[in-house]
């Protein structure tokens, strides 16, 4: 008797669990639904109520220069960064997990105190010291603080692989006469590969996403896609902005998920 | 001889390795941070111009003016309450990703990691869609004819806390979710043998093993939630600004270079020292396992 009232504890338990998963789910996921549903909107309003279904705003979208400077602004400042990170996180997470040296320790904590430190401290630091040299607030400080905020998720993850790659594949090519370049180039490289990918792709949406430390770090009168979506916001709601966001939602969602597919299947080949 | 200088070589290569990185961290992190301690001490001439003259007149203004203080309180309250209820939403979620014998797993936390592929300033302008005047619930509430003018629900308080907690929420459950997969069930399984009901079991045995993780989701939604200053500006009113809020106001908006650069060490100082007391009991490690997800 007593094992039933028990079981069925936990039974109701179980479900209430449940339920209230289903409606975090529907928290995270609700309103962005509704933004994107609401690009569909025929109305020259932002809000509801839905007037009818149409794609007339991403095509007023396509006309607007401001926005169509603005992501092409975002998509080189995000390739850029992708690529100097990853280039900087692979040579620094091979230094971390290949060699055993002094102050490694040290050097870890540094490689990750950019996420722990509020991008408001980062950025104000960074204009200070621009400020401090004289220098002027151009696109290239933007791209290197853009840089700054991505290197430690791509060490992270080219080291999180790197340590599952095991060295005798490495020492295997050595003793057969390869140098140590030819050995990373046709060993350790290609098995990286799925992590540098991903690496790439992690890079890119985080400078692509950025708006808190683009805002400081932006030269005056240039606008990347977040920090333009931010300005339209100050007049109210447009459907344009949730066009817009619609647009973004199928990039910076969709890439990673081919880019995902892609990895796991280079992987599965690999094997 | 030979075997010397190789190893001699071979120390230096880890340094040749990371020099780039560290290159990049010194010149746009360690080196920003010292200008930003020193230039906290020249003096604000006004309309954006200072002196490199040392004076200690920022400080005092900051210990010495409440407007700062009430800002610190009110971030580092709203802070605290979005923590709490991250804890309380994700705690649930977690636990039921962790111990679902659904066979696409995979895919419940594949949903967790896309909102952070979803635009930040969509998602949380998103509640403007739900919360505002034109939004889905009052838009809902007229169409059923309970109200006629529209309910204000956006651009306060509770605004701000539920764009937080909309991007909070996905660290804390990855966080928490982390500790319980690495629980052992022979222990669930021991603990029922031995006579307990499962929400015995739960609160000797599963809660108990899992506080590294809610932990770890605690401390990152707090010290992100109180660096913030976007969510903020777009869902709240002025009066509910964050300390962000302010640093922004000076540096950008009044060019009170000196200010801008005391408010940002006191942000680094106190989120700093939470940090610190945390990893000092916990460590820090586990937040790196979260964020390499």
């Amino acid at each position: 008797m007593r094992a039933r009232v028990a079981a069925s504890e936990g039974i109701w338990g179980w479900r209430a669990v449940n339920a209230a998963s289903v409606l975090v789910y529907l928290f995270l996921f609700a309103p962005i639904m509704v933004t994107m549903l609401l690009s569909f909107n025929a109305s020259q309003f932002g809000g509801f109520p839905m007037t009818g279904f149409s794609f007339r705003w991403f095509g007023v979208l396509l006309q607007n220069d401001i926005v169509l400077a603005a992501v092409r602004r975002s998509l080189i400042l995000g390739a850029l960064t992708s690529v100097i990170c990853t280039v900087l996180g692979i040579l620094a997470a091979m230094a971390l997990v290949r060699y055993e040296f002094l102050g490694k320790e040290w050097v870890n904590t540094l490689l990750v105190a950019p996420v722990l430190i509020p991008e408001t401290v980062l950025a104000v630091g960074l204009l200070l010291f621009i400020r401090w040299l004289h220098a002027p607030r151009t696109f290239l400080v933007l791209l290197l603080g853009h840089v700054m905020l991505s290197l430690p998720y791509v060490v992270l993850v080219v080291q999180a692989r790197l340590i599952g790659i095991k060295r005798v594949y490495e020492e295997a090519a050595l003793s057969l006469g390869a140098n140590r370049l030819q050995s990373f180039r046709e060993i350790t490289l290609p098995l990286l590969m799925p992590a540098v990918l991903a690496g790439i792709l992690l890079a890119f949406t985080i400078s692509f996403d950025n708006v808190t430390a683009t805002l400081f770090w932006r030269p005056p009168g240039v606008e990347t896609l977040p920090t333009q979506i931010y300005a339209m916001l100050r007049n109210s709601i447009s459907p344009e902005i949730n066009a817009l966001g619609t647009f973004m939602i199928v990039i910076t969602v969709g890439l990673p998920l081919i880019g995902g597919g892609l990895a796991r299947y280079l992987a599965r080949s690999q094997r | 001889m030979a075997a010397a200088a190789l190893s001699a070589a071979e120390r230096r290569r880890p340094w040749l390795l990371l020099s780039p990185t560290l290159a990049t961290l010194t010149m746009l992190m360690i080196a920003p941070m010292v200008i930003m301690f020193v230039y906290s001490f020249y003096t604000y001439l006004g309309g954006g111009r200072d002196l490199p003259k040392l004076t200690s007149a920022n400080w005092i203004d900051f210990f010495s003016d409440p407007y700062y203080h009430h800002f610190i309180w009110q971030t580092a309250r709203i802070s605290a309450v979005t923590m709490v209820l991250c804890a309380l939403m994700g705690y649930p979620a977690a636990y039921s990703i962790a111990m679902t014998r659904f066979r696409h797993k995979w895919l419940l936390l594949l949903l967790l990691i896309v909102p952070f592929w979803i635009s930040f300033i969509i998602r949380t302008l998103s509640w403007i869609h739900i919360l505002g005047e034109q939004g889905a619930i009052n838009a809902t509430l007229r169409w059923l004819g309970l109200i006629t003018d529209p309910l204000p629900m956006l651009y306060n308080e509770g605004s701000v806390i539920l764009g937080m907690i909309h991007f909070l929420l996905p660290y804390m459950i990855l966080n928490v979710y982390v500790s319980l997969e690495g629980i052992d069930r022979n222990l669930l399984s021991a603990a029922r043998t031995l006579g307990c009901t499962p929400w015995q079991a739960f609160r000797e045995v599963t809660l108990p093993l899992s506080l590294p993780g809610l932990g770890a989701g605690s401390l990152l939604c707090f010290v992100l939630a109180a660096g913030s200053y976007v969510t903020p500006a777009i869902l709240g009113n002025p009066r509910d600004y964050f300390f962000g809020n302010l640093i922004y106001d000076a540096a950008m908006t009044e060019l009170n270079w000196p200010m801008g650069a005391t408010l940002s060490i006191v942000l680094f100082v106190l989120l700093g020292a939470i940090a610190a007391i945390y990893s000092r009991y916990m460590g820090l490690s586990r937040i790196y396992k979260g964020l390499s997800r």
